[in-house]
């Protein structure tokens, strides 16, 4: 985190050298992961955000993570004020996420106070205002020094009092008095129907408006998260899909506000001797993504088993997450063609993890993904195959969610393997079916060649960028021994493979032989 | 900070707590906390001499009271004692509300 935070500095830094970013508001970072990135560094510093949602989106544990991750990492103290949860409630909830917001008011960090407001239980009679509110907010901000407030929902105050008229007044003053303080506040607000909120609240709070939704798709919930406006800051207008993980929020964007991940010029070799002389002799750029096609059969689960291994075998970290083929299965499968992928496994140098495409949603495996790439740190992360995580047809979110998976990749500095099966009739064809081919840096392609009974295996470079690559397909062979990549024949222009590469070459020796090596050094060319 | 009424009758009931007792929340000396607590008194000599026993309880000196009888408006009044507790927001100027709220009517016709 602190890298991609740093990171982010950075790219605020040079947006604001290169003038696009006027002055920028000063901002709290929320804590949130992906939601700062939207927001260009966070929630505009000291002044009021509004948070709206339905119920159930997720309105209090964004307030809530807002504060926790303002006292435990940014060193700001918070005050939680809420209206419709009790203390005990908010910790459960939150404990939940894996905060222990008990531990955080024990030490001082963040004061909480539950405001009950019961009509059945109040009787109004002249004149009020609501300094109560007002000392009671005090009174806790004081106590832990607060720089944050959590106001969780302030609605609940016209349910409980009648007298909307110096309630609009007072929710005015408090909004004033919020800022006066220079308080980063967030305050929830119920969806309205005609409004933005229901008792039109954005009509006071006007300088950060967040909006929450939760709907269901084929059977599949997804939260998404809107910033509908932001005063005095560029920021991400669309609508990103936001997971209340088990290490609290998460929000998605496509990427972040701009391109900036490292581009090395580091390479990572691939283990296979004759696909890095392909790829400029010496295999991938590390930091890229890298799809490797073909047809059912064509071998690609056994490269990047084989690349997986290579990179084990310098000591650095992987991550396979496999998609058909359970951890065991996977194993069983590459010793057969000599990768002994359970040494390394014993050793945690690489992590299997498999699952059903079908065990949940996409984004859901999103985030299980996230949240493993980010516990391991491997240096290489494979996915096996890509298009089964895809079955759930042609929802339009599926290239967007493919798109937030490379990206998150790159920006986490890794190198990414991604298999797709392709049918065999399209493998020729320059085609993902995934339509993410154009995301990604290099890309293998496998086939079948079948001929005079027997099949045989052939790989090409489609592309390859910023490295010069071959444009020769090769022949794919993988025995017990391993792999290797041969030079496929031309016999007159036809490419041979297999036995009848094997017989022309056979013959092609004999004839060069007799003809003093010209067929040789031709071929060497 | 706590400030006894010095209603006299009230500290003659002192040894045994009064039947009625009432809290007032205000924040400050405002015109509104001044006419509640004015109404408050002139309604309680009225209904209950006596019997009643008013705490005022000042917020801008001790805010911390305020979480405990959930107080959001002032002024408030708080009927501690008969229970159920009971709650009056605002300068008590409708005495007829303030009667009704506090269920005092039956009891002291």
């Amino acid at each position: 985190m602190k890298q991609s935070r740093g990171k982010h500095a950075r790219a605020v830094a040079v947006a604001a050298a290169k003038g696009d970013v006027g002055v920028p508001v000063p901002k709290a970072p929320s804590g949130i992961d992906g939601l700062d990135e939207v927001t260009a560094g966070g929630l505009p510093r000291g002044r009021p955000s509004l948070v709206i949602g339905g119920p159930g989106c997720g309105k209090t544990m964004l307030a809530a993570e807002f504060i926790i991750q303002g006292a435990t990492r940014y060193g700001e103290p918070g005050v939680f004020m809420m209206f419709e949860e009790t203390a005990d409630e908010l910790a459960a909830n939150v404990r939940s996420l894996g905060f222990d917001l008990d531990r955080l008011v024990h030490d001082g960090k963040v004061a909480v106070d539950y405001v009950r407001v019961e009509r059945s239980e109040i009787e109004e009679t002249g004149q009020y205002d609501l300094e109560g509110l007002f000392i009671r907010l005090a009174h806790a901000v004081d106590s832990v020094g607060a720089k944050r407030v959590a106001l969780d929902t302030l609605e609940a105050l016209f349910s409980g009092l009648s007298d909307h008229a110096v309630l609009r007044a007072e929710l005015r003053r408090l909004f004033r008095w919020l800022k006066d303080r220079d308080l980063t506040a967030v305050i929830t607000a119920e969806r309205g129907a005609e409004m933005l909120t229901r008792y039109g609240l954005e009509e006071y709070v006007a300088d950060c408006v967040i909006l929450l939704d939760h709907r269901v798709v084929d059977q599949i919930s997804t939260r998404r998260l809107r910033v509908v406006k932001y005063r005095g800051s560029p920021h991400g207008t669309n609508e990103y899909p936001f997971l209340i993980g088990a290490k609290g929020l998460l929000v998605l964007p496509i990427t972040s506000l701009r391109l900036d991940h490292e581009a090395p010029l580091e390479r990572l070799a691939t283990g296979i001797d004759e696909l890095d002389a392909m790829l400029g002799g010496k295999g991938f750029f590390r930091i890229s993504a890298v799809l490797v096609s073909g047809a059912p059969g064509t071998g690609k689960s056994s490269i990047v088993a084989r690349i997986a291994e290579a990179a084990c075998q310098r000591g650095e970290r992987v991550l396979f997450f496999s998609y058909e083929e359970s951890p065991n299965q996977l194993v069983r499968n590459m010793r057969s063609i000599g990768i002994d992928l359970e040494r390394w496994r014993k050793k945690d140098q690489l992590r299997v993890l498999a699952s059903r495409p079908t065990l949940q949603g996409l984004e859901q495996h999103l985030v299980v993904m996230y949240d493993a790439v980010r516990e391991f740190r491997p240096a290489v992360v494979i996915v096996d195959p890509i298009s089964n995580l895809t079955m759930h047809g042609d929802d339009a979110g599926l290239k967007p969610m493919l798109m937030r998976l490379i990206d998150f990749l790159k920006q986490s500095e890794v190198t990414a393997i991604y298999t797709d099966l392709v049918g065999d009739s399209d493998a020729t064809t320059a085609h993902s079916q995934l339509g993410v081919s154009s995301l990604m840096d290099t890309w293998l392609m496998l086939s079948n060649v079948a001929s005079e009974g027997e099949r045989t295996r052939a790989l090409q470079i489609v592309k390859s960028r910023g490295m010069p690559h071959s444009n020769l397909v090769r022949e794919f062979v993988f025995s017990a021994r391993g792999f290797e990549l041969v030079d496929v024949f031309l016999d007159e222009g036809r490419p041979l493979t297999g036995r009848r590469r094997l017989g022309a070459q056979a013959a092609a020796n004999a004839a060069r032989r007799g003809r003093g090596g010209e067929v040789a050094a031709r071929r060497k060319a | 900070m706590k400030e006894r009424t010095a209603d006299p009758a009230a500290k003659a009931a002192r040894a045994t707590p009064a039947e009625w007792q009432l809290r007032l929340y205000v924040a400050g000396a405002t015109a509104k906390s001044v006419a509640a607590l004015a109404n408050l008194r002139r309604l309680c000599e009225e209904h209950l001499p006596g019997r009643y026993d008013i705490e005022v309880i000042d917020l801008l000196v001790n805010p911390k009271l305020a979480a405990g009888d959930q107080i959001l408006a002032v002024p408030t009044l708080v009927r501690k004692f008969p229970e159920p507790i009971r709650k009056i927001i605002g300068d008590l100027s409708n005495e007829e509300r303030v009667l009704v709220g506090l269920d005092i009517k039956q009891v002291a016709r």
